[in-house]
């Protein structure tokens, strides 16, 4: 029984393109700039990062190290949210991680060409904020920033904020 | 170790929290965005409206349900199938209005609200409001004008989750000429 699993994420999908035209639509009928609804996907995905590693690490094993806890984001954690893992992780060893995702699930229903590469930004914003909401539940403090090259494969740049 | 083993079995449910924890922080966010509870329960209900001319034809596809000869019919279907497939539950139908244009889908649990308290002073909101325009969108895209409301909302001390569905009327004019 797959099916009820993949319905699941129609529904999520559909609910992440509407919230990012909607945050748009209404930036565009008066209040706020286009920043301001970065901003708020940002902020969202934050708490539904937060929300999410809580109820997904109640169980699992005391985590090792800084990396152990990016390798956990890179499987377990985007399996969940996204399907897949991520392709690639590397890091400088002095926390700054790059994750690559070779077909990113939130740009796979677009247009692969350049003619929408602009509005790829908005369709990362939430994904930005769920890692930094999930890392800031597991006591890392970062910036998270992404970018896109070539759809639907983008990079995530994670910097660990030392406290 | 215990990480991978307890993997499987949850995913499935993760899943289903991903979609309850982002539509929280949507409402939420809404709840900051706009000054009054009718002006965000608007705009979920025009959210909804929009994913729901999308979904139904994820529905359609997945589903493989024919047409419906009749509003009983529809409703059917929208509880057993769709609610099932979407939402993993199956509200029951009751309250059929005696012209049989009306009818109450019964939610026992509504997973939309599953880690939700109202606070005090947004007695006026509809939390789940997103799912009426959901149903209307969908049944719009075919042909179908109905009136979505709730009437229960276990958010609001009822003992269960009831919508209301009325059917307004089939919308013929908007069929290509010549086809039927």
């Amino acid at each position: 029984m797959t099916r009820p699993e993949m319905a699941d994420e129609t529904l999520f999908l559909l609910l992440h393109n509407e919230m990012v035209s909607g945050l748009y639509r209404a930036a565009e009928h008066g209040e706020g700039e286009n920043g301001r609804c970065i901003t708020k996907l940002e902020n969202m995905g934050f708490r539904v990062g937060q929300g999410l590693i809580e109820r997904f690490t109640k169980d699992t094993a005391r985590f090792k190290d800084e990396l152990d806890i990016m390798k956990f984001i890179c499987k377990d954690f985007w399996t969940t949210v996204f399907k897949k893992q991520i392709d690639n992780l590397r890091t400088n060893h002095q926390g700054i991680y790059v994750l690559q995702d070779n077909k990113f699930r939130l740009l796979t229903q677009m247009s692969t060409g350049k003619q929408y590469l602009e509005y790829a930004p908005k369709y990362l914003a939430f994904t930005c904020g769920l890692i930094r909401g999930g890392l800031s539940n597991l006591g890392i403090k970062s910036i998270v920033t992404a970018e896109v090259s070539a759809m639907p494969a983008c990079k995530f740049q994670v910097m660990i904020q030392k406290m | 170790m215990s990480r991978q083993a307890g993997r499987g079995t949850e995913s499935k449910k993760m899943s289903s929290e991903l979609f309850t924890l982002t539509y929280g922080a949507l409402v939420t966010q809404l709840c900051k965005d706009y000054e009054n509870d009718e002006d965000v329960n608007k705009q979920l209900d025009k959210m909804g409206y929009n994913i729901g001319v999308r979904l139904i034809e994820d529905f359609l596809a997945r589903s493989n349900v024919g047409r419906c000869h009749d509003f009983r019919e529809t409703a059917d279907v929208i509880a057993k199938v769709a609610f099932k497939m979407y939402l993993g539950i199956t509200p029951s139908i009751t309250n059929w209005s005696p012209a049989g244009d009306e009818f109450s889908l019964i939610l026992e649990n509504n997973p939309l609200v599953d880690f939700v308290e109202l606070p005090d002073n947004h007695s006026s909101l509809i939390y789940s409001n997103l799912l009426c325009g959901v149903l209307r969108g969908a049944l719009e895209m075919v042909q179908m004008a109905v009136d979505v409301k709730f009437v229960q909302d276990t958010l609001k001390g009822d003992g269960v989750t009831e919508i209301r569905m009325k059917f307004v009327k089939r919308i013929e004019d908007n069929l290509p000429a010549g086809e039927e």
